[in-house]
């Protein structure tokens, strides 16, 4: 596998670029083992983390992006804006001369302007005229953001200038603005796709203006991808990105090892030491911005009430939970947000481990001979790497204090559905990773009155809680907002709808001779930064 | 003869009706919904649920749904995937070539492998080889796919270097394919190199898949190969001094085939299934792992037509079968 290194480095995929590099430099290759096909190239039609990779990531540009690494919003094709006092108008200057990619199915005429910025917004609003360019099309991030309620209306003031008009203000609206959702694409390119009578291009073929433009995609085996010559950023260093789909994570770690790609990701926690003890790979990692919880029904007896769901929380050795699931890679959580998120109160204390005070503390609340049912997510998610295991350490710390758990599972799209009914019963294992940084983005669609029936599976309304939640999002200052969020906090520790299990540790994995690669606080991967030496 | 044809294709519309009904409702039976898997852990409204529930069009009656899938297919047209907005007939027809070719060589693999091993057992019946073999052969039956593949990545692609780890071959060959026959391709169309890449990348998961078909066919030689040899033909063959080889390789080894072709060929069907494990272990781009991941997100659209698309190629090959019984065989055309 050594002269498959040398030839990735050196033979270039010439043929990809057209022919040889001139002056006989050699072209630089990347292969990032990516863990499941994207589903088309269109960053709004989906929300899988690997279509986000392959088109938000590598192809696109936002107005603002977040700073690699961080949940810091900066500016991108939008070179600065401004917000009005009442907080419902925010106008973007737009950075001149961004060029879209040419590529050898598209030539743009002109650079990035207010009209493609204002048709990527409208395209997505249901009843726009392009929504339904390819059959079946829907937009999951747009609608779960809020966005059809929340923009009344994004209008062209010039070519370089464009204002986006609010409903109610709306303090996580940047944020939601920098995800790949977000992404700018032509207008231009739309409607010569358009007029050739072939919209659901637009979904085969992207055309953006970020740092790799599209080649081929070989359909689930291996994306391409090209440096993009007129990247406003300036060029990027590798010269051919290329994706090879590897959906099984033991593969995945075989392949890096094997020198068949340069960048891999989600190894299993029982693979990482294995990798650590490789000199040939860097592994990466870094407290991804998740949790996991047990959610307990709050409005099934007993667990209605809140004393009985800190006793049971009290039972939980959550120690024993990080060690045999994540295998030490991951801390127990305390909050319901993650400890690098801002507005994380650091002041609140967990519930201490103690079997024997959760014991009486149940005797207390009248809970005898109490069964119930522990719902095992059926896959393993960045946040959660064994939910099986995970109930079975429940079961097992519950049954010290005299209660017995019966685990239940089911096929994992049915497991939602049905836990997201408010009448199920028991409590679910679950998890969220954040999509923006925002604690909007965990507090209000885990745990606020307004998600019940959705991503709050609890099925908690708490009415002081949602209230300062709810004043949050529409308050600009972020230093009130952190009050909030932390005055929110307590009252989740307070009541304790969920046990707050952990957060989990994201691995990603990288030859030696890969530098510059930013793990992204968000589990998407970017490779505009990134190099490779000899 | 005409008559026969006719009938033969007659016989083809209600299995194909038949099995458009159970591709159809398979799917529609297992709990949750295709829409739900569109928002994943976040979860939707109700309303949303509902509105995407109409404009999909699952909430019609059952019988017009399937009545409209039916039409559309007579129509060519099978549909568009719920989840990948792709269109499923072009979906399948660039993936079907991997999961056959793999398939192909796999069987291959099998019979090249087993026929030879069962035979020699049978003669050898009770030596060391036989029990050795056999014993492998069992092995390699009760083997988990799964388990398998990732050993045989560990020592050969890890351990030793000997084959890449996985996919259909090394990404530095980038080259339009013309059959989806990636041996045949990289012949045609690749550059130098890339036939070789594309052999080294076939080697494990033909392994993998064939095993389970060559330990099946290798007992199966062997036990038709025992009862054969002890048939008074065979003795009277022995008897008139006839040389061993031609005794075995002539007189036994021809009817000893019969059960042995007729295993191959149910092997075969299996093969399909099994490809799906060795078609995730090794990042190969084929049907089995396609129709996996449209079961797990509920893609209606994608079951039912891969489905269809399936049992019409093992319709059709049948039908070929059927006639080509009948040009060989007389009796059959004449009855």
């Amino acid at each position: 596998m050594k002269t498959y290194k040398k030839l990735l480095a050196a033979t270039a995929l010439a043929m990809l670029t057209g022919g040889l590099m001139a002056g006989g430099a050699s072209a630089k290759s990347l292969v990032f083992c990516s863990e499941a096909a994207p589903g088309g190239f269109d960053p709004a039609l989906y929300t899988g983390g690997e279509t986000l990779d392959a088109t938000g990531q590598a192809v696109f540009n936002k107005l603002v992006e977040f700073k690699l690494g961080t949940s810091e919003v900066e500016p991108s094709l939008a070179t600065s804006w401004t917000i009005s006092d009442d907080g419902l108008e925010y106008t973007f200057k737009l950075r001149p001369g961004v060029k879209f990619q040419t590529t050898s199915y598209f030539t743009p005429t002109r650079d990035l302007n207010a009209d493609d910025v204002v048709f990527s917004f409208e395209r997505q609003k249901e009843g726009s005229k392009w929504a339904k360019y390819v059959e079946g099309a829907t937009y999951e991030y747009f609608e779960s953001m809020d966005f059809p309620k929340l923009i009344k209306e994004v209008k062209k003031v010039d070519d370089l200038t464009v204002k986006i008009v609010l409903n109610k203000p709306s303090a996580p609206m940047l944020a939601g603005l920098a995800m790949d959702f977000s992404s700018i694409v032509s207008k231009e390119y739309a409607d010569k796709l358009q007029a050739d009578g072939t919209p659901q291009k637009f979904n085969e073929q992207p055309v953006g203006s970020g740092p790799y433009q599209f080649v081929d995609y070989q359909l689930n085996t291996a994306i391409r991808y090209e440096a993009n010559p007129g990247y406003w950023k300036g060029k990027v260093k590798i010269d051919n990105l290329i994706f090879a789909i590897t959906t099984d994570a033991a593969v995945r770690v075989q392949k890096i090892k094997a020198g068949e790609c340069n960048i891999t990701i989600y190894p299993d926690p029982a693979d990482v030491a294995g990798l650590k003890a490789d000199t040939n790979l860097k592994v990466i990692q870094k407290p991804g911005l998740n949790i996991a919880y047990l959610g307990y029904n709050t409005t099934q007896a007993p667990f209605d009430k809140p004393e009985v769901r800190k006793a049971l929380n009290m039972a939980i050795d959550k120690k024993a939970i990080v060690d045999a699931v994540y295998l030490g890679q991951g801390t127990p959580a305390v909050n319901p947000i993650p400890p690098t998120m801002w507005s994380y109160d650091k002041a609140i204390k967990d519930d201490e481990y103690n079997p024997e005070a959760a014991k009486k503390a149940l005797e207390k609340a009248g809970v005898k001979n109490l069964s119930m049912k522990i719902w095992a997510m059926p896959v393993a998610r960045p946040y959660m790497p064994n939910g099986r295991r995970t109930a079975e350490l429940l079961q097992s710390d519950f049954a010290k204090v005299g209660v017995k758990v019966e685990i239940v599972s089911y096929d994992w799209q049915e497991y939602l559905k049905r836990a997201s009914d408010p009448k199920h019963d028991g409590a679910v294992i679950l998890g969220w990773t954040g999509d923006n940084g925002d604690p909007d983005n965990f507090l209000a669609v885990l745990l606020s009155c307004q998600a019940v029936g959705q991503a709050n599976r609890t099925a908690w309304c708490n009415k002081e809680f949602t209230a300062l939640i709810d004043k949050a999002a529409v308050t600009a200052d972020q230093a009130e907002r952190t009050k909030l969020y932390e005055q929110a906090q307590v009252i989740f520790k307070r009541e304790a709808p969920w046990a707050t299990l952990a957060h989990s540790l994201v691995t990603d994995v990288t030859t030696k001779n890969v530098t510059g690669y930013v793990q992204s606080a968000f589990g998407v991967h970017n490779f505009a930064d990134v190099d490779i030496t000899e | 003869m005409f008559r026969y044809i006719a009938s033969r294709v007659l016989l083809l519309i209600p299995t194909f009706i038949g099995i458009s009904f159970v591709a159809f409702m398979f799917i529609r039976l297992l709990p949750g919904d295709p829409v739900i898997a569109l928002a994943g852990e976040r979860g939707m409204t109700p309303e949303r649920h509902q509105m995407l529930l109409e404009q999909f069009g699952f909430n019609r009656p059952i019988w017009e749904q399937y009545f409209s899938f039916l039409w559309n297919i007579f129509h060519g047209d099978f549909g568009t995937s719920i989840a990948s907005k792709r269109a499923v007939l072009a979906d399948f027809l660039s993936l079907f070539p991997a999961t056959l070719e793999l398939s192909l060589c796999a069987m291959l693999f099998a019979v090249i492998i087993g026929i030879p091993a069962g035979i020699f057992a049978a003669v050898k019946r009770g030596s060391i080889f036989d029990q050795l073999s056999m014993g492998i052969a069992l092995v390699g039956y009760s083997m988990p796919i799964f388990w398998w593949g990732i050993l045989l990545i560990i020592l050969f692609a890890g351990i030793l270097h000997w084959t890449p780890v996985s996919g259909r071959m090394d990404l530095i060959y980038f080259f339009k394919p013309t059959t989806g026959f990636m041996l045949i391709d990289s012949l045609i169309s690749g550059p130098k190199g890339a036939f070789k890449s594309a052999f080294s990348h076939l080697i494990l998961p033909t392994i993998v898949l064939g095993t389970i078909p060559l330990a099946v066919i290798a007992r199966q030689t062997r036990s038709a190969m025992l009862e054969v040899l002890g048939e008074d033909y065979v003795r009277t063959a022995r008897a008139k001094g006839l040389a061993p080889k031609r005794v075995i390789g002539i007189h036994a080894l021809r009817n000893a085939m019969i059960p042995v072709i007729t295993t191959i060929g149910l092997q075969m069907g299996l093969l399909m299934a099994g490809a799906i494990l060795t078609e995730t272990i090794f990042s190969w781009p084929g049907i089995g792992k396609w129709m996996i991941d449209a079961i797990a997100k509920r893609d209606y659209v994608v079951v039912q037509g891969g489905l269809m698309l399936v049992a019409l190629i093992v319709m059709t090959v049948n039908l070929i079968v059927d006639l080509l019984y009948a040009v060989v065989n007389p009796r059959i055309r004449v009855k």
